[in-house]
């Protein structure tokens, strides 16, 4: 009787792992607690044993792939049972073993026409357990099938799906006994938007009666994005993602297909503030021992904003809109290696100097990989700070699962009209443009613009000069 | 007398002060008492008692029983002690990691208004939050310091003659879970927090307690002066006293006093 290997949750706020090690090869007999393979999350290493004593026979998941939590990595069997399915099937396609689990789907070869399901059955003719056959056995009736590909796939790819209104069961499965991985699921709703155009393309929905065998996983989904016309050689380097980039690309992605993404753009005139930052930043920094930003300033306007406008702070979950009483504010902060969002939890508690100190700790601490993992979680608003880089404004990305994320451009002098009891005039003034991006899906343009214009209201009339 | 000494030589009223650690709800009950009743015949100076509490559950005046959320048995598997007092208020939690402060000065001649020391009492430590980088303030109608609407301080004074007693309970690192015994102050809407729970990391007791005497030298124009007195109790209550007294008790003195409430 085989045991499933489950990727473990190192964390509560940590929701995959990245196989580092496999300790032990398929075929090699384990006991139970006997450390089984190394893994990587965002703040911890650890080594994972065994739950069972057995032989493990299949490995699911393979080094540098990164797994949801929960999801199976590899299975135990007991001594002496015999190879896995996949095997079967790869010798029965004759071609390179298909990568398991959340593999990055390799193209196997290309097949001249749409595998179909039913068109399935006749093919391969003399493999002994054919994939059919195997998965026959496995799951026999068509809603074994069905409840089978559903159950088996991670809650991850179950995620999308239900995001997305897609039925698992319309998705081809590369992964073993024709379970859908995160790429399949990815690529066909990329697909379902295309339409029609490629049907070539086999990732499009598998003819509605994915009855009797299981989708052959050999013939791959073409990956969605044109394969690069280059060949590797000397005009190229290949390096393959960290972790963390990896995780990166994830959620931007993630995020653009999970929210419906509007920007809008706000010029504020930072001029008090910066007189104000001139005069007291030596004073302010030689009592406090922190540098005196435009952030603090910044964040205590999002406050009051997100006060006024708490929608802003909530988020989505299924159908309902959950309103968040804490305002945790995350501060993205740039690394030489990439980027994370620390975690200000009870911003709305805080001083301009509690402010000013949380920021520099969290900043210095991200840098030098000191944050911990409940410091990069709980967040319910997200600001981020590129106008350092002397850009003058871009329309950030939200992190999910919040519904807005603000960006904060360069502040610099400009020429500027001022009203004043004289009628107009121009004048120097500190400028800089705040741009909300916020989720279409349950923050309407005019409360977004409402909770701007607040924001400007605030960092252009407060005297914030009893505040410090 | 040494205060008087302090008196002579600098118009700003002497305060003494110490922070006395861990002690006995009933024992500084006792010497609260004690000082109380010299300082109103003018045989002490001003004193400010800071201090922690072992865990307790203590009832004002206006305390209603049914805001004590746990039964006796189960209390005292808590390790939770309970006291009836005379100070003003419903009911509270005291224990570990909460910086207690019993201020016992004399309000005359010029600060004979008990809502403004109640005030300036929250001023001290809306004033020390801020140190810390916590903004702090007052909610209209709800006596104590509130931090982004959950309670940090909480206040319950007694006032005798004009002079103060009781005082004020600060959530500095304090187990927040066993408020959950009770019904803060009667208020069941609002939660309660402490500094350590807003900054995310516990902070040094010591650096709290010198910011508060800081501040209260400052709101209450007092020279704050560190002694080893309040410790060495003895000493004080050795002073010349009346060996017939017996103390003010708890709750059922008829003298004319003032009490505030939460």
């Amino acid at each position: 009787m085989a045991t499933d290997v489950l990727m473990p949750q190192m964390g509560e706020s940590i929701a995959e792992g990245t196989i580092v090690k496999w300790l032990k090869k398929i075929g090699d007999t384990v006991q139970r607690d006997e450390p089984l393979l190394e893994i990587s999350t965002d703040k911890v290493d650890a080594e994972i044993p065994a739950p069972d004593a057995g032989v493990l026979a299949e490995i699911l998941a393979k080094e540098g792939e990164t797994v949801s939590v929960n999801s199976v990595i590899a299975r135990l069997g007991a001594s002496g049972e015999a190879a896995p399915p996949a095997k079967a099937e790869a010798a029965a396609q004759g071609a390179a073993p298909v990568k398991h689990g959340d593999a990055r789907v390799q193209p196997v070869e290309p097949l001249p026409s749409i595998p179909q399901t039913e068109q399935a059955a006749p093919q391969p003719p003399h493999a002994a357990p054919s994939p059919r056959a195997a998965a026959v056995q496995a799951a026999p009736s068509a809603k074994t099938e069905v409840d089978g590909k559903q159950g088996r796939s991670s809650p991850l790819v179950r995620n999308i799906a239900r995001e997305h209104g897609v039925n698992i069961d319309e998705v081809m499965g590369t992964g073993v006994g024709g379970r859908v991985t995160k790429d399949d699921i990815l690529h066909f709703i990329e697909n379902r938007k295309a339409a029609p155009a490629a049907p070539s393309v086999p990732a499009a929905p598998v003819a509605p009666a994915p009855s009797v065998a299981p989708v052959a996983p050999a013939p791959a989904p073409a990956p969605a994005l044109p394969v690069q016309a280059y060949s590797v050689g000397e005009r190229t380097t290949i390096e393959p993602m960290s972790v963390m980039r990896r995780r990166i690309a994830e959620h931007m992605v993630l995020s653009r297909r999970t929210s419906a993404h509007v920007t809008t753009f706000f010029e504020i005139d930072f001029t008090n503030i910066a007189r104000l930052r001139e005069q007291e930043k030596k004073g302010f920094e030689e009592r406090n021992g922190t540098k005196l930003t435009f952030m603090p300033f910044i964040i205590k306007a999002v406050i009051d904003g997100l006060r006024v406008f708490p929608v802003i702070n909530a988020s989505l979950e299924g159908e309902n809109i959950v309103y968040h009483h804490d305002l945790n504010i995350g501060m993205a902060v740039a690394l030489d290696w990439g980027l994370i969002v620390p975690v200000i939890k009870h911003a709305d508690a805080l001083s301009i100097i509690g402010l000013a100190r949380a920021t520099q700790d969290l900043a210095g601490r991200a840098r030098n990989k000191q944050l911990k993992p409940d410091e990069v979680s709980g967040g319910t608003f997200s600001i981020t700070n590129f106008g350092l880089f002397g850009g003058y404004t871009a329309a950030p990305i939200i992190n999910q699962p919040q519904v807005a994320i603000l960006g904060v451009g360069g502040i610099h002098k400009r020429a500027w009209v001022v009203e004043t009891g004289d009628g107009d005039a121009i004048a120097i003034r500190h400028i800089g443009v705040l741009s909300l991006s916020f989720d279409h899906r349950l923050v309407d343009g005019a409360t977004a613009d409402n909770f701007m214009a607040h924001v400007k209201k605030s960092l252009e009339t407060t005297d914030f000069s009893t505040l410090i | 007398m040494f205060f008087r000494l302090f008196r002579c030589n600098n118009p700003m009223r002497a305060c003494l002060y110490d922070y006395l650690g861990l002690t006995n709800y009933a024992d500084a009950h006792a010497l609260q008492e004690q000082i109380h009743e010299r300082r109103k015949n003018d045989d002490l100076p001003d004193m400010l008692l800071l201090l922690e509490h072992r865990h307790v559950i203590t009832l004002g005046r206006a305390a209603n029983r049914a805001n004590v959320l746990v039964d006796d048995t189960r209390r005292k598997e808590l390790g939770v002690e309970f006291f009836e007092t005379g100070r003003g208020g419903d009911v509270t939690y005291h224990g570990p990691g909460q910086l207690v402060g019993y201020p016992i000065i004399k309000l005359a001649p010029e600060r004979c208004d008990v809502r403004r020391y109640v005030r300036d009492l929250e001023e001290v430590l809306i004033r020390t939050a801020g140190d810390f980088g916590i903004e702090a303030g007052r909610i209209d109608g709800l006596t104590g310091v509130w931090a982004a609407d959950k309670k940090l301080v909480a206040i319950g004074v007694r006032i005798s003659r004009w002079v103060s007693m009781h005082g004020f309970a600060f959530n500095v690192n304090t187990h927040l879970e066993y408020f959950n015994l009770i019904v803060p102050c009667g208020i069941s809407n609002r939660s309660v927090t402490s500094l350590e729970k807003l900054l995310c990391a516990p902070l040094e007791m010591e650096s709290v307690v010198s910011s508060v005497t800081r501040h209260f030298g400052e709101v209450f124009q007092r020279q704050m002066i560190i002694t080893t007195a309040i410790k060495n109790h003895e000493k004080i209550l050795s002073l010349p006293h009346d060996p017939d007294f017996r103390g003010t008790g708890t709750r059922d003195h008829h003298r004319p006093d003032h009490s505030s409430s939460f």
